[in-house]
């Protein structure tokens, strides 16, 4: 990596740690209902809100009251965003009359954008209309994005309440989240985006007269491209913001329309992190003690970084293959160099690689280049960051929960070595806690290799592999780059990122159901056990730290928690990433 | 059975509220701000000349011909950079072919072989963008390496000396954002159109 590369991912890194600290600030105060400078505006709504819901915001909701009213209104929400696209040719604004999505494919887009996954099995811009992206898709980005970050603040909750029956109210957090939170940063993003010219507009796709004509695959001749609007900026700035990730546009923020400039791409990567990032900090302010959020920050830099960095050097060195060619891969002020198939040129590799690695620690899963050609180890990098069950950031508000309950397994397996009863920020955990923080840890990982176990060695599975893309006919990617593609889509799924190794055709009914049923496990199946233990923990008394309690803010805590969380993802995922990846590196370098 | 009931009117109204907040107010806010700010940008940047619009500064176009600057090869489907096709649904798209792919490696050595024919003189190493897809199949950018690449062919071609053409690419040539961000770039369609202008 050259000076130029260095000085990117430093600044990338340092202006991220900037803003976040006092996002994370705004945000303790606005969960703990104080004064934050838009109350004046925002209040009124808020109230008149609460009114029409016909609830009371001192009346506080157990943990099942919590859990159930988040269920029933994912449910509504899953409804209505299958219910638009089923019925999308006739609904208004569709100008470029796209026909309504066959129901697998709703199925699994409604199930996608609840979960906050956003896999895409279609192809943005030629599959919903702007109604069904503005209505059904950007506000699941707003509302899966607040369910998220409300389980984070009752779990807080939890863990700083003394002897509590209730942990907060859904609703409350939830409108919270969205009025404070996400609509105002979204709409300085949006802005920011269109200045640099990402498309905000109604008007049907727009007729151009080429330069030079070219001919089409069926050998017409072709004169004029059709170039693609919409209400892009609104929805992408939503999609960074709530690590949703779906594209307007088909190729996601490759896309020149989705992404024009390094400086949206800064914009976009900045904001990736940035509410994950910034809820490390709320995190530490809401149990009074910055130290923990620190440590928890911490943890996830010393995963984010060196796997980072040794994916940009994979990709800059490029393969062998492509220098038996005569192709120049070194990087200069004249050329990016590197593997470039798959990315842009302004983005080069530096950029690509290091969005990669932010949108897979991150659950994001939007992307700025094709991960799918990404050289094997370069590769590795993203598929990996997902599999470790998107805590390294992870979703807002997933994220940090999943880290929460790993801190929590890590005080267990301490305890266990001094045979000691654990604690975690005074409370005790017991073999309740435990036993619910097994599922939130084991149920991804049987999602991900269960089904893809099924996906390779069924018929159903494998017809995938060799069926023709719609983007690109007759694409099989052979050998074990195959079955990566295939672990890359569940592990996507199973973890709720989103992004693809795209050359596989998962839009069929096969992998639409498999898939939507692995983002709505890893969704919900994780979501109801950490409001259990929330529950589990308001009720506990805060036992004073003695002599024997292990501190949770320690270097020594740290090292154990990064140990439990690399362990855990090498032990679970090294066996499939043999048979993928790692494999695939060796047939490279031809040994 | 209770509370399901009594959690149902908040969860339906909700919903609505919060749909009409940010799935209709949010949206219009944007578009408006963006249509009276950036009207330009807003409505896709696009290169009006001669009272027509001949593309956007930000999407590709493809080139064949030897005296212009070809563009990055492109996978869309139908044809290169077809950025929108609705009856075919296709549009945007990278060649999203693995890294062993031989389809890859054949492929490569065809835009190679392409290069040489069009310029004899055409000898490696060549610029890694010039020969293999971009991840949107519409980059409107090469490097200036391989505009460079590309000099001596089009100065040929158009009957122009090559410093001519040189001192087009370095007005064309975009650098770093901030001189920082990103890679230093070409913008294809732009350069052409400059191109067609000088005859």
């Amino acid at each position: 990596m050259n000076t130029q590369g260095w000085l990117q991912v430093s600044l990338y890194l340092g202006v991220l740690l900037v803003l976040a600290k006092p996002l994370g600030w705004y945000m303790a105060r606005v969960y703990a209902g104080e004064s934050v400078g838009l109350n004046t505006l925002l209040a009124p709504v808020e109230r008149s809100c609460y009114r029409l819901l016909g609830i009371d915001e001192q009346t506080e909701q157990s943990w099942k009251e919590y859990a159930l009213g988040l269920v029933l209104f994912n449910t509504v929400g899953m409804l209505m965003v299958y219910g638009l696209q089923r019925l999308q040719s006739s609904l208004p604004l569709n100008p470029d009359r796209l026909a309504a999505p066959l129901p697998d494919l709703s199925f699994n887009t409604a199930a996608s954008f609840i979960s906050n996954t956003n896999w895409q099995s279609y192809g943005g811009e030629v599959t919903m209309s702007y109604l069904t992206q503005m209505l059904g898709l950007n506000v699941q980005n707003f509302l899966s994005a607040a369910t998220g970050m409300a389980v984070l603040i009752a779990l807080i909750r939890g863990l700083r309440a003394r002897s509590s029956a209730t942990i907060g109210i859904f609703w409350v957090d939830l409108i919270r989240s969205i009025l404070y939170i996400l609509l105002p940063l979204a709409l300085i993003l949006a802005c920011l985006l269109v200045s640099q010219g990402v498309v905000q507009s109604f008007s049907p796709s727009i007729e151009v007269v080429l330069l030079q004509n070219t001919i089409d695959t069926d050998g017409h001749l072709v004169s004029t491209q059709n170039l693609p609007l919409g209400p892009a900026a609104s929805q992408i700035a939503i999609k960074q913001l709530g690590t949703n990730g779906g594209g307007f546009f088909n190729v996601n923020s490759a896309h020149p329309f989705e992404n024009p400039t390094p400086l949206s791409n800064m914009l976009e990567m900045l904001a990736i992190l940035l509410i994950p990032v910034a809820l490390c900090f709320t995190f530490g302010i809401m149990v009074n003690d910055p130290r923990q959020g620190q440590a928890l920050l911490t943890v996830m830099m010393v995963i984010f970084i060196p796997l980072l960095l040794f994916g940009v050097i994979q990709e800059q060195a490029g393969t062998p293959q492509l220098a038996a060619l005569g192709i120049d891969l070194g990087a200069s002020d004249m050329q990016a160099g590197g593997n470039m198939e798959g990315k842009e040129t302004r983005f080069g590799v530096v950029n690509s690689a290091l969005w990669a690695a932010a949108t897979t620690a991150a659950s994001n899963g939007s992307v700025n280049s094709m991960h799918d050609s990404y050289t094997p180890l370069g590769g590795l990098v993203p598929l990996f960051l997902i599999q470790l069950g998107e805590i390294i950031f992870g979703g807002v508000g997933s994220g940090l929960y999943g880290m929460l309950i790993f801190a929590l397994i890590t005080v267990f397996i301490a305890g266990l070595m001094v045979g000691r009863t654990p604690e975690y920020l005074g409370k005790k955990i017991e073999a309740f806690e435990i036993k619910m923080a097994a599922l939130v840890l084991l149920i991804p990982c049987i999602v991900v290799l269960c089904f893809t176990a099924l996906a390779v060695t069924t018929p159903w599975g494998k017809g995938a592999l060799y069926a023709t893309n719609i983007e690109y006919t007759s694409i099989a990617n052979p050998g074990p780059h195959g079955f990566s593609e295939v672990l890359y889509a569940y592990s996507s799924m199973g973890n709720n990122n989103g992004s693809a190794f795209a050359g596989l055709g998962a839009n069929n009914p096969f992998y639409n159901t498999t898939g939507g049923l692995a983002m709505l496990i890893a969704r919900f199946w994780i979501i109801v056990p950490v409001l259990a233990i929330a529950g589990s923990l308001a009720a506990k008394k805060t036992v004073p730290s003695g002599p024997g309690t292990l501190p949770t803010h320690t270097p020594l805590f740290m090292t154990m928690l990064v140990g439990v969380v690399i362990i855990v993802g090498v032990l679970t995922f090294i066996p499939a990433l043999a048979l993928g990846p790692i494999i695939e590196h060796l047939m490279m370098l031809g040994i | 059975m209770n509370s399901i009931v009594s959690q149902i009117r908040p969860a339906v109204i909700s919903l609505l509220l919060l749909s009409l907040l940010t799935g209709g107010l949010y949206p219009l806010v944007v578009t408006g701000i963006a249509q009276v700010a950036f009207p330009f940008q807003a409505n896709g940047s696009l290169i009006v000349h001669d009272n027509q619009i001949r593309g956007s500064v930000l999407i590709g176009q493809d080139f064949s011909d030897p005296g212009y600057f070809w563009s990055r090869p492109s996978a869309t489907g139908q044809h290169p950079y077809n950025a929108f096709h609705a009856a075919s649904q296709t549009g945007s798209a990278g060649s999203n072919l693995g890294p062993l792919n031989p389809v890859l490696y054949t492929t490569i050595q065809v835009r190679i072989d392409a290069l040489r024919v069009a310029d004899p003189q055409a000898t490696p190493p060549y610029p890694a963008d010039l020969v293999t897809t971009s991840a949107s199949g519409l980059d409107p950018h090469i490097s200036p390496a391989a505009a460079a690449y590309q000099i001596r062919r089009v100065a040929q071609n158009r009957g122009l000396s090559e410093e001519q053409v040189q001192q087009l690419v370095l007005q064309y040539t975009e650098g770093r954002d901030f001189n920082l961000l990103g890679e230093p770039r070409v913008n294809v369609v732009r350069l052409n159109l400059a191109l067609d202008s000088i005859e």
